[in-house]
């Protein structure tokens, strides 16, 4: 009876409308409904982004009402005592990417420079692709690989060798298990390279031919061009791109929890096991009894996502102001 | 320095790139090879097609972790694809000047964060409440990361669609809502499926925010609200515990991962072979 009654209705609507007013009018409530469909998604991911905080800090609210900032700066981490201080897993987290980034920033700046300035044209497709499935590979797989080929390949060769060489410094002391801060650092490096390789490379293939034409008018030889006018023209941007690698190292997980031994400890030793605040989520989250002891693990989690948040924001405004900001969003 | 000399500097550092370059590619043919090597062997049909045994008897597959992995994805991909892509046109074609500045932004600063810490935004809003871990939780955390890559990848794409077409659209007098979706999308399909197909490539692998939203299970999927199994949670399970048998399978179980995710991002790069051509 009321859908009769409502048909009626639009009947007698169209039959008082000219056609070219109706289909506009229904050209316009589309496009209403288009416009608020997606203003809702645009929303819906700011809104998400938003949450994402909220969440974390109500979760760990009581955490930081317990603890305040003693959680930021004591070492020890126990859980059947109610006692719990982040700093192992803070510095874990640190040394971990400090060290992954010393290795991966020459290799991946001279790999990028190659790719994009001077390599000949036929090689770079290839080799730009492969350095894409380097960043494909999932973090579990170099897990697995770090476990049984990285770290026996540590223990029986590198870390005696070092020890022998470079003992006298304490970084280089103690037994060597294989597993540790060392294989941390260094199964990190491998996953950070691709990233850091592929935005420098976009960012250097930004910098505007009139440069390097510039430079080598003048007589500059290849280096020469690519030193004076295009790695300076690039500069922040390449800085941008080192920091996006920082930022993954930081938030890397799974394979650094295979191989850095997971104990929170601070040691001066890149030999001694570590422990970093992404494996201490992974490895205890779900064995959290009391909620101290999960509030606490959020709060990791809130720290680890203002660091890498601060870290990738500077890094992309970086970025940016050298390719502009519809470069870059693909890693 | 005469020239000379400058040649020979400029000659010396590029060939110290190429060794740079080099030693980049390497690592990934050590570890193809280690998969290849290790896990071949411990691949056969009964690892399809069954369940994980009990520790101490041979055999046994990972079909459950394969289903349960498909199922994840599948709730993923419902959950942030329309979001991704419908906000990728929308950066495309705004003309405001700051919400999608803001947007990419964001975005860009989402693509960064740590994807255990979606696990753990999951946790709070979808296993806390329901004081259970399911699948549902672990589809939403790989929801969440998908939506940047999808928006960030889509808005390139929708870019690079001549502006002729659109305007050719509204030129006819076709509503703004049906330029959009029966001409751009359409136009820029191919590269809106290599974000596709990038972003199931990283989803696929991801195992910290499943954590402790699917947690895993050794049986077939119980339901959406249950624990689920997961490929990726299955190989660190395996790879961390002491049995050499699981050892094998987790070889294995990483090399159909490993090849899942490179055909998902070949796929990407053929779908936008012509594009430069197309423009």
């Amino acid at each position: 009876m009321a859908a009769d009654s409502m048909a009626g209705v639009g009947a007698a609507d169209r039959l008082s409308l000219p056609p070219q007013a109706i289909s506009r009018r229904r050209a316009a409530l589309g496009d209403r409904i288009y416009r608020a469909c997606v203003l809702a998604s645009v929303w819906l991911v700011l809104v998400l982004a938003a949450g994402l905080v909220a969440a974390l800090c109500w979760e760990s609210w009581e955490a930081i009402r317990a603890f305040g900032l003693r959680f930021l700066v004591t070492s020890h981490w126990d859980p059947v005592a109610g006692e719990f201080g982040a700093l192992p897993f803070i510095y874990g987290t640190l040394l971990s990417s400090l060290l992954a980034l010393l290795i991966a920033v020459p290799l991946s700046l001279g790999a990028a420079i190659f790719l994009a300035e001077l390599a000949p044209a036929w090689i770079r497709p290839p080799v730009a692709f492969l350095i894409e499935m380097l960043a494909a590979v999932p973090s579990v797989v170099y897990g697995l690989w770090g476990i049984f080929v990285l770290v026996p390949w540590l223990r029986d060769w590198v870390q005696p060798a070092l020890a022998t060489t470079l003992g006298f410094l304490p970084l280089f002391q103690g037994p060597p298990y294989g597993i540790g801060m060392l294989a941390a650092g260094l199964i990190l490096s491998i996953m950070v390279v691709p990233y850091i390789t592929s935005v420098s490379r976009e960012v250097l293939l930004a910098v505007p031919g009139s440069q390097r034409e510039a430079a080598l008018g003048l007589g500059a030889t290849r280096w020469e061009a690519t030193r004076i006018a295009v790695l300076r023209y690039g500069r922040s941007g390449l800085i941008g791109a080192i920091l996006l690698g920082l930022g993954r190292a930081l938030g890397e997980t799974m394979a650094v929890t295979m191989v850095i031994g997971n104990r929170p400890e601070i040691a001066a030793s890149l030999f001694a096991p570590g422990y970093t605040m992404a494996s201490v989520l992974a490895n205890e989250f779900t064995e959290a009894t009391s909620d101290l002891y999960v509030s606490a693990l959020v709060e990791i989690g809130l720290l680890l996502l203002v660091i890498t948040v601060v870290v990738n924001g500077f890094a992309r405004l970086l970025v940016w102001s050298v390719g502009g900001p519809a470069r870059g969003g693909r890693e | 320095m005469t020239p000379a000399a400058r040649r020979l500097v400029s000659d010396g550092v590029s060939g110290l790139t190429f060794a740079a370059a080099l030693l980049v590619v390497c690592p990934l043919l050590l570890i193809f090879g280690f998969l290849l090597y290790q896990g071949a062997s411990a691949i056969n049909v009964d690892f399809f097609l069954h369940l994980p045994k009990p520790v101490g008897e041979a055999g046994g597959g990972v079909a459950n972790a394969i289903v349960g992995s498909v199922i994840m994805i599948g709730l993923a991909v419902a959950i942030g694809l329309p979001v991704g892509i419908l906000g990728g046109v929308y950066l495309a074609e705004s003309r405001d000047r700051r919400l999608p500045w803001v947007l990419r932004f964001v975005a860009d600063v989402l693509n960064g964060v740590p994807s255990i810490v979606f696990g753990i935004f999951a946790y709070t809003v979808v296993v806390l409440p329901m004081r259970r871990f399911s699948a549902l939780a672990g589809g939403l955390a790989l929801g969440l990361i998908l939506v940047p890559i999808v928006l960030r990848t889509t808005e390139e794409m929708v870019r690079l669609v001549p502006s002729a077409l659109r305007e050719a659209g509204l030129g006819l007098g076709l509503p703004q809502w049906k330029v959009s979706l029966r001409i751009i999308i359409p136009a820029a399909r191919a590269g809106i499926i290599t974000g596709f197909m990038v972003a199931l490539a990283r989803i696929a692998g991801e195992t910290a925010p499943l954590l402790f939203t699917a947690l895993g299970n050794r049986f077939w999927h119980q339901g959406l609200d249950q624990p689920i199994a997961a490929l990726p949670l299955q190989i660190y399970a395996y790879a961390i515990a002491p049995y050499d048998d699981w050892h094998r399978q987790a070889w294995a179980g990483a090399l159909v991962l490993i090849t899942l995710v490179f055909l998902a991002s070949l796929a990407a790069r053929l779908a936008t072979r012509g594009r430069s051509v197309a423009r």
